[in-house]
């Protein structure tokens, strides 16, 4: 790649007294990478579209069961245009953060309220470990009979899927507080009250907001089986509606509407996490 | 009325551990005056470190007395200022607010506490690093910031567990001279542990050597060098006298060890 005047692709030369020095711009060579992953992202994506669309047409994939990317695009139309959709996209995420912002106020206060009392602690976490291995999703039916059909029971199932894993990963976070910093506490005549406001929970916060993004996907699985079951509205009432009266479009119009509700709440929650680490400062590396 | 900073009194501690006893502190007394700058040297897993734990209120000795300006300070956290191995400063404050973390924790107010740090900051060392974050500084810096957060908690006693063990030959060298001003500066009392034979002397007047296992206090060297200390006299012949004197005790120590 070198040229005869000594210029070097990418290479911005920079003359100082006797030598040429070659300074490297990293951040553009970065940037190059960067739009070239996005464009063949999107490429990827526009392909398998146009695949779906072709083989649909020419009838090697059964429009029956396949649906087809047009199809779909005219009944998302429809459903937006006679407000279902946005209705049921509505109802759906509001039970979603509902349930996920009460499963992590809970289950991280919990799993901090361990560090209070060692028994406490020990008495409940096989009890936790095992609520974690348990499929809460089969408590799903049991739950809209206790709640009814209605928003309660989608938030509860919400929460019940995030609780327990925002409380595992708060007493994660207690376990491993630095003794010593615990020590340098006491040592300065701090009372408990103060090591736990002080030491504790900052020392905690990036196993909690790491636990953020697990939860919020569980979170919207909650939402979606509780409407599954039973509901008035909700995309998860939405899908199995459509299922059931072989309305293929319509479900996959839910599915990819689930999809970017799913993606965009991931991305909301990594923004959150971002922003808390940067003001926590919390150092991972340590 | 005791005429001595502290003392402490036929301290034993001892530990149950897998249903058999360790002593980790043996009979040990030894008096403090105010102002004295006392080292304590000896093999590792002497109890120096439980000794310390014990003055600062933060273990219970099995037998024993500690005082401080003749009052038992046994269990009573928050009497001298302890500053451990690790420099311990909280990895989410800057360095102002790790060095004023003792006197938050006392309840004095933010804007009192900076008044306070800031002259400090600036005159020894850290100036135009209060608003960085631990991670950003180096270890002599981090043990510069962790010290004055020791001595801003404003107890006379400090204790200060091997602070510069982890430091390069190079820094060391500048913290002890660095501690030694602020020590003068202060006029602390400064119990000191150390594996360092010549830090030791450089900065101490009294160096008590520790027996290993149990603990005891072996010897205790008097050190009349001086004062101010420079570096120069780590060359002087009354420096290299101290210093095979220590290093003859503490080889003594090993064998006895081995032999054990």
């Amino acid at each position: 790649m070198e040229a005869a005047n000594g210029k070097v692709y990418g290479v911005h030369p920079k003359k100082t007294k006797d030598k040429p020095v070659k300074v490297y711009d990293e951040s553009a060579k970065e940037r190059k990478v960067k739009i070239g992953v996005i464009a063949g992202r999107l490429i990827v994506a526009v392909l398998l579209f146009i695949v779906w669309e072709v083989f649909t047409r020419v009838g090697w994939l059964d429009p029956y069961f396949w649906s087809r990317p047009s199809q779909i695009a005219q009944t998302t139309v429809q459903q937006i245009v006679n407000g279902e959709l946005l209705t049921d996209i509505g109802y759906t995420s509001a039970s979603t953060i509902l349930g996920f912002v009460l499963g992590t106020v809970v289950g991280s206060s919990l799993g901090l309220s361990f560090w209070w009392s060692r028994s406490f602690a020990g008495i409940s976490e096989p009890y936790l470990i095992i609520l974690n291995a348990m499929p809460k999703l089969a408590l799903a039916p049991v739950l809209v009979i206790l709640f009814g059909i209605g928003f309660t029971s989608k938030v509860i199932l919400a929460f019940l899927m995030t609780v327990v894993v925002a409380t595992l990963s708060a007493y994660s976070g207690v376990k491993n507080v630095d003794p010593d910093m615990e020590k340098l506490m006491y040592s300065l005549g701090a009372k408990r009250r103060q090591v736990f406001t002080k030491v504790v929970v900052p020392s905690s916060m990036p196993w909690m907001i790491s636990s953020l993004r697990v939860n919020i996907a569980l979170a919207l699985a909650g939402a979606i089986v509780g409407e599954f079951i039973a509901s008035r509205h909700g995309v998860g009432r939405m899908v199995i509606y459509a299922g059931t009266i072989l309305d293929i479009n319509l479900v996959w119009v839910g599915v990819f509407v689930l999809s970017i509700l799913s993606m965009f709440m991931y991305w909301v929650v990594v923004i959150l996490e971002k922003w808390l680490s940067k003001r926590l400062v919390i150092i991972h590396t340590q | 009325m005791s005429t001595y900073k502290l003392e402490v009194a036929n301290l034993t501690k001892s530990f149950y551990k897998n249903g058999s006893e360790t002593t980790a502190v043996k009979d040990t007394s030894f008096r403090v005056k105010e102002g004295e700058f006392i080292s304590i040297i000896g093999p590792s897993g002497c109890g120096k470190s439980t000794l310390f734990n014990i003055i600062a209120g933060l273990m219970l000795p099995s037998a024993g007395e500690v005082k401080a300006d003749g009052n038992n300070i046994i269990d009573k956290p928050g009497h001298v200022g302890y500053m451990l191995q690790k420099d311990m400063l909280l990895p989410w404050r800057t360095i102002l607010d790790n060095i004023i973390l003792g006197m938050e924790v006392r309840g004095i107010p933010r804007k009192q506490a900076v008044a306070k740090a800031m002259p400090l900051i600036e005159k020894y060392g850290l100036e135009g690093f209060d608003k960085h974050y631990p991670h950003e500084l180096s270890g002599g810096m981090r043990q510069r910031a962790a010290l004055l957060r020791t001595l801003l908690y404003d107890r006379d006693i400090l204790l200060l567990d091997e602070p510069f063990g982890a430091l390069d030959a190079q820094t060391r060298l500048s913290m002890q001279t660095w501690l030694l001003q602020i020590w003068q500066d202060f006029r602390k009392t400064i119990l000191f542990v150390t594996h360092d034979i010549d830090e030791a002397i450089y900065l101490s007047d009294n160096i008590f050597v520790f027996s290993g296992r149990p603990g005891y206090i072996k010897t205790n060297i008097k050190v009349d060098l001086p004062r101010p200390r420079i570096p120069e006299m780590m060359t002087t012949d009354r420096f290299s006298g101290l210093k095979s004197k220590l290093m003859e005790l503490l080889s003594e120590e090993r064998e006895h060890r081995i032999a054990g």
